[in-house]
C-alpha cells in the first residue's frame, strides 16, 4: 500500500540512465519556446476578439466558402489516395515488377519536394494548354483553375502518407489468415473484402486521416494551380495569408482558429476510434 | 473421407522437399505426420490441402483426383499452428465464415448458420464466448475456436499443422486429449503434423514418421515404438543406445569378445547395434557388455545409469530398477534383450 | 540420389493456383493501375519542371540561374537551412533521449506536442509568428523601439522553419530507441562509462542511421517551406526570398522559364534527397526499421 503511494507521487519512474533532466529540460524549453507560445498567442488573440466579433467574422460567407473548400477538396483528396494508396501499396508489397523499387523511392517524392515546386509542375500539366490539359480541353474538361485542380494538388501532397502508413501493416499480414480463408472455401475477392482489407482499417483510417490533415492545410501546391476565385477555388490558407496582406488580422486570426479547432476535433476522433479498435481488435495502427 | 496420395514429388525451386511419397489414410482415421524440421510433413499437409501444388503425384478424395481441384473447391478444415483467426471477426463470425461466404444456392439460411456455429463451440467448449475477439481469448481457447471453424465447412478431412505448436505445456497436454474425444465423437479424417513424438504416439491410430522428404515407416505406435524399420525411426523415436559390434557365427561380438546374444540367420560383418535402455537385464561376472559407471539418476520410477563402455570407446545408457544401487566408478555388466542391427549402407 | 528434375516433370505445376495470389489479369490490372496513376501524379510532375526548364534551352537556363535576385535566394535557403537544421537535430536527440529511455507522467501528452506542427497548416505556423511579432502585438512596439526585426526578415524565415521543421528528427529517433530499449545503456554504465561517454560510444552508433534519415527528411523540408515562410518573409527581393519564394514571384511574373530553372535546383535537391533515403533504407533498414511509417 505505501509502495503504491508513493508511486502515485513520482513524476518518473526511477532508472540508472543519467540526463533526465537536461534532456527534458532541453525538450521542454525548446517546446515552449517555438511551438506552444506562438501557438498560445493565437489562442489568446481569437479569444482577445469576444465571442459575437469571432462569430461574425466566422461565419462571413466568404470565410464559410473558403473553409468548405478547403476541407471538402481535402477530403475528397484523401479519399482518391485511400483508393489508389492501398493499391499501390498492394502492388509495392505483393508483385515483383522492373522498377518496383524506383517507384516505391518515387512515392516519397511529395515529402521531398517543395510545395511550390510541385504547384507549378502540376499546373504545367493540368491548365488547359498543359500537356494533359490540352488533351482534356477538347472534351470540356478544365482541372488547373478548378476546385477539380485542388483536389489534383492535394492527392500530390497526401498520397505518401496514405501509402507509408498502409504498406508496413500490409507487410505484416500472416499469410497463414489469407490461407485460412481459402481452405475455408473463400475465394480471393472474399479473402480480400472479408478479410484482409477490414484487417487494414485501421492503417487506411490513419493514412485518410493524415492525408486530410495535410490536405487541410496546404497551401503551396495549390495556389498556383486553383486559379484562387473567391467563393469558388480560394482555400481557408489563401484566405488567411489575404486578409494578413490587408492587414486584417482578426480575420485572418479567425479563420486560423476555426481550421485549427476542426483539425484538432478530427484528430480526436481518429485516436477515439483508433483507441477502441486497439481495445477491441487487439490491433490499430 | 478416404485419402490417398500417390508418388508425390514437391520441388522448391530444385530443392526437393518431398520425394515420391505415396499414403493412404484410411476414412476416420487419425493419422499422425512425425519428423523434424525439414523432413516435409509440412509440405505434405499442404500438398492434402491444396495450399501447394505437386511438381509430380496425385491426391485422391475417395476416387476423385483432388490434385486439379483448388483448395476452394477441395472442402477441406485446416488448423494452422498459430490460429489465423480472423481478428476482427468476434468467435461466432469466425467460426461462421466458411459457410457465410458459401454462393446463396448452397448456404444455409442465417438462424441455420448460427445454429451450427453455436453447436460447434458447444463441442469444443467454448459455449458463451461467442461474442468475444480472438484477442479476447487465451492461446489455447484461440486454437480451440479456430478448430471449430475448420469443423463448421464438414470437411473431406481435418488437417492440422502443429496444432498444439504454440501452447504452453499444460495446455497442450489438455487440449491432446480433447482432440482425441472430439475425433471420437466426429470420426472426421484426420490428419495432424507435429515434431512431439509423445503426441504422435499417444494420440494418433497411426504414425507416419518422415525424414529429409520422405516417409521412414508406417505403423501403429506400438509398431513404431517396438519394431523400427531404420536407424532413423530407432533414434528419432525414444531413447536408444547405438554400439558398433560384428556378426561372428551367428554371434554379436563388441571388441573381439562375444557379448552372450545370439544373431541367428545373420550375415556375417560389422552392424550397428540398437537397443532400448529398458530392453536389457544385468549380468554377473565378466559376461555381456561392461562398463564402468559415470552418472546415475533418478527419474521417477526408473534409475537411469550412464556407463562408460570402454570396449566400444563410447556410452550407454540403461534403466534400472530404483532398488538397484550403484555407485560411480563400480563397473556393471548386462545384455540387451531386445534389439535390434543395422548394417552401414554407402 | 539423384533424380532428374526436368525430364520427370509432368507439368502438374500451375495448374491449381496458389491459395494466396490472384489470377494473371488482375494482378497485370492492378500493377497497371497503380502505375499509370504514379506516373500522372508522381513521375510527369518532375518530369514537367525539368522540361520547362530547359524550354528555351540550356544557355537561357543558366542565365536564369546567374541572376543575382536567384542567388541571393539560393544564398538565404542555404543559410536557413543551417541554422534550422541544426536546432531541431539538437531538440530532437533531446527529445528522443527523454521520451524513449525514461518513463514519466505526461508522456503520451509530450509526444503529441512534439506532433503538433504536422497537424498545423503552415500557413498557420507563419501567422502565428505574425501575431507575436507582428506591429499590432504586444512585443511588436518594443522590438520596434529597440530597433529589432523579427518580421520580414531573416529571423522571422528561420522561426518559421524551426517551427515547421521541429518533429522531423524527434519523430524518427523516438520509436527506434524506443524499440532499442534501455539495455545497452545499462551495460556500458555498469561498465563504468560515464554519461556522455555512453551516449557518444552507445547509444549514437545505435541510433546514426536513423539520425542521418531524420535529418535529411528535416534538411528537405527546410529548404522547400513555402507556405510559413512566404507569410513572414514580405518577399523582400534579394532580402528575404527564399528559393521556393522566388519560383513564386517569377511564376507570378509570367517568368515560367525562369521559375522552372529555379524549380529545376528543388526538384534536384528532393531527388538527391530520395536516392540518400533510398540508399538508407535499403542499406540499414533494420537500423531505421521504426521509422517507415511517418
Amino acid at each position: 500500500m505505501t509502495a503504491r503511494t508513493a508511486s502515485l507521487w513520482q513524476f518518473r519512474q526511477p532508472s540508472v540512465i543519467p540526463g533526465f533532466g537536461l534532456a527534458l529540460g532541453v525538450t521542454l524549453s525548446w517546446l515552449i519556446l517555438i511551438i506552444l507560445i506562438p501557438l498560445s498567442g493565437l489562442a489568446w488573440r481569437s479569444s482577445a476578439l469576444g465571442w459575437s466579433t469571432f462569430w461574425t467574422l466566422a461565419t462571413d460567407t466568404r470565410t464559410v466558402n473558403a473553409l468548405r473548400i478547403s476541407f471538402g477538396t481535402a477530403f475528397l483528396a484523401a479519399l482518391v489516395n485511400v483508393i489508389f494508396g492501398v493499391i499501390l501499396a498492394w502492388v509495392l508489397v505483393r508483385y515483383r515488377f522492373p522498377g518496383k523499387r524506383i517507384i516505391d523511392a518515387m512515392v516519397d517524392l511529395p515529402f521531398a519536394l517543395p510545395t511550390a515546386v510541385a504547384g507549378i509542375a502540376l499546373t504545367a500539366l493540368y491548365a488547359p494548354n498543359g500537356w494533359i490539359g490540352s488533351l482534356l480541353t477538347p472534351f470540356g474538361i478544365k482541372i488547373a483553375f478548378t476546385p477539380i485542380g485542388i483536389v489534383f494538388a492535394l492527392v500530390f501532397v497526401g498520397l505518401p502518407f496514405v501509402v507509408r502508413t498502409v504498406q508496413p501493416i500490409m507487410e505484416e499480414i500472416d499469410k497463414e489468415v489469407e490461407e485460412a480463408a481459402a481452405t475455408l472455401g473463400a475465394n480471393r475477392f472474399q479473402t480480400i473484402r472479408r478479410v484482409l482489407l477490414p484487417g487494414l482499417a485501421p492503417a487506411v483510417l490513419t493514412g485518410f486521416a493524415l492525408a486530410f490533415a495535410r490536405g487541410v492545410g496546404e497551401y503551396g501546391s495549390v495556389i498556383f494551380i486553383a486559379g484562387n476565385l473567391p467563393y469558388v477555388s480560394e482555400i481557408a490558407p489563401l484566405l488567411i495569408v489575404i486578409r494578413l496582406e490587408e492587414f486584417n488580422y482578426p480575420a485572418a486570426t479567425a479563420i486560423a482558429a476555426v481550421m485549427l479547432i476542426i483539425s484538432f476535433a478530427m484528430l480526436l476522433i481518429i485516436n477515439t476510434i483508433q483507441a477502441w479498435s486497439r481495445r477491441r481488435y487487439g490491433y490499430g495502427a | 473421407m478416404e485419402v490417398r496420395v500417390q508418388n508425390i514429388r514437391k520441388e522448391f525451386s530444385r530443392f526437393p522437399a518431398l520425394n515420391d511419397v505415396s499414403l493412404d489414410i484410411r476414412s476416420g482415421e487419425l493419422i499422425a505426420l512425425l519428423g523434424p524440421s525439414g523432413s516435409g510433413k509440412t509440405t505434405l499437409l499442404r500438398l492434402i490441402a491444396g495450399l501447394e501444388s505437386p511438381t509430380d503425384g496425385t491426391v485422391y478424395f475417395g476416387n476423385e483426383d483432388a490434385s486439379r481441384k483448388t483448395v476452394q473447391q477441395r472442402n477441406i478444415g485446416f488448423v494452422f499452428q498459430h490460429y489465423a483467426l480472423f481478428r476482427h471477426m468476434t468467435v461466432l463470425d469466425n467460426v461462421s465464415f466458411g459457410l457465410t461466404i458459401r454462393p446463396a444456392s448452397r448456404r444455409p439460411a442465417k438462424a441455420e448458420i448460427r445454429k451450427r456455429a453455436l453447436e460447434l463451440l458447444d463441442l469444443v467448449q467454448l459455449t458463451g464466448l461467442e461474442k468475444r475477439y480472438p484477442a479476447q481469448l487465451s492461446g489455447g481457447q484461440r486454437q480451440r475456436v479456430a478448430l471449430a471453424r475448420a469443423m463448421a465447412v464438414e470437411p473431406n478431412v481435418l488437417l492440422l499443422d502443429e496444432p498444439f505448436g504454440a501452447l504452453d505445456a499444460q495446455v497442450r497436454k489438455e487440449l491432446r486429449r480433447w482432440l482425441r474425444e472430439i475425433h471420437d465423437r466426429t470420426g472426421h479424417t484426420t490428419v495432424f503434423v507435429t515434431h512431439d513424438q509423445d503426441e504422435a504416439l499417444e494420440l494418433a491410430d497411426r504414425v507416419v514418421v518422415m525424414s529429409k522428404g520422405k516417409i521412414e515407416q508406417i505403423g501403429t505406435p506400438d509398431e513404431i515404438y517396438d519394431t523400427p524399420n531404420s536407424p532413423f525411426v530407432f533414434g528419432f523415436i525414444g531413447q536408444s543406445n547405438i554400439l558398433p559390434v560384428k556378426v561372428e557365427n551367428g554371434q554379436l561380438v563388441l571388441d573381439g569378445q562375444p557379448i552372450g546374444v545370439s544373431a541367428q540367420g545373420e550375415k556375417d560383418g560389422p552392424a550397428q547395434l540398437y537397443f532400448r535402455p529398458h530392453d536389457i537385464e544385468l549380468l554377473d561376472g565378466a559376461s555381456g557388455i561392461s562398463g564402468t559407471v559415470t552418472v546415475t539418476r533418478r527419474v521417477a520410477g526408473t534409475r537411469h545409469v550412464e556407463l562408460d563402455v570402454s570396449a566400444a570407446k563410447s556410452k550407454v545408457e540403461i534403466e534400472l530398477p530404483p532398488e538397484k544401487v550403484t555407485s560411480d566408478h563400480s563397473r556393471l555388466s548386462f545384455r540387451p534383450t531386445r534389439w535390434k542391427l543395422f548394417r552401414e549402407t554407402a | 540420389m539423384a533424380h532428374d528434375a526436368i525430364s520427370s516433370r509432368t507439368g502438374n505445376t500451375e495448374t491449381v493456383r496458389i491459395a494466396t495470389s490472384e489470377s494473371r489479369l488482375a494482378r497485370y490490372g492492378l500493377i497497371g493501375v497503380a502505375l499509370c496513376f504514379v506516373a500522372l501524379f508522381l513521375v510527369l510532375p518532375l518530369a514537367a519542371v525539368f522540361t520547362e526548364a530547359m524550354r528555351n534551352g540550356p544557355g537561357e537556363f543558366a542565365t536564369v540561374l546567374a541572376d543575382p535576385e536567384t542567388f541571393a535566394a539560393i544564398k538565404l535557403t542555404l543559410l536557413v537551412a543551417v541554422i534550422a537544421v541544426p536546432l531541431n537535430l539538437v531538440f530532437g536527440i533531446a527529445a528522443a533521449w527523454a521520451i524513449a529511455k525514461f518513463e514519466f507522467k505526461g508522456k503520451a501528452f509530450l509526444t503529441t506536442l512534439i506532433d503538433l506542427p504536422f497537424s498545423v497548416s503552415p500557413v498557420i505556423s507563419g501567422l502565428v509568428f505574425v501575431l507575436l511579432f507582428g506591429s499590432h502585438s504586444l512585443l511588436g512596439p518594443w522590438l520596434q523601439s529597440h530597433g529589432i526585426q523579427i518580421l520580414f526578415a531573416v529571423p522571422g524565415i528561420v522561426l518559421a522553419t524551426v517551427f515547421v521543421t521541429f518533429p522531423f528528427v524527434a519523430r524518427e529517433l523516438i520509436p527506434l530507441m524506443q524499440e532499442q530499449g534501455t539495455s545497452d545503456e545499462e551495460a556500458a554504465l555498469s561498465l563504468g562509462a560515464s554519461g556522455w561517454q555512453t551516449f557518444w560510444y552507445v547509444t549514437l552508433p545505435n541510433i546514426k542511421w536513423g539520425l542521418l534519415y531524420g535529418v535529411l527528411l528535416c534538411n528537405a523540408r527546410a529548404m522547400g517551406e513555402f507556405g510559413a515562410v512566404s507569410v513572414v518573409s514580405g518577399h523582400i527581393r534579394g532580402l528575404t526570398n527564399t528559393m521556393p519564394l522566388q519560383v513564386e514571384i517569377l511564376y507570378n511574373e509570367y517568368n515560367f522559364v525562369a521559375a522552372f530553372a529555379v524549380a529545376t535546383l528543388l526538384a534536384l535537391l528532393a531527388l538527391v534527397t530520395l536516392v540518400l533515403k533510398s540508399v538508407l533504407e535499403m542499406k540499414y533498414s533494420e537500423q531505421i526499421a521504426a521509422s517507415r511509417r511517418h
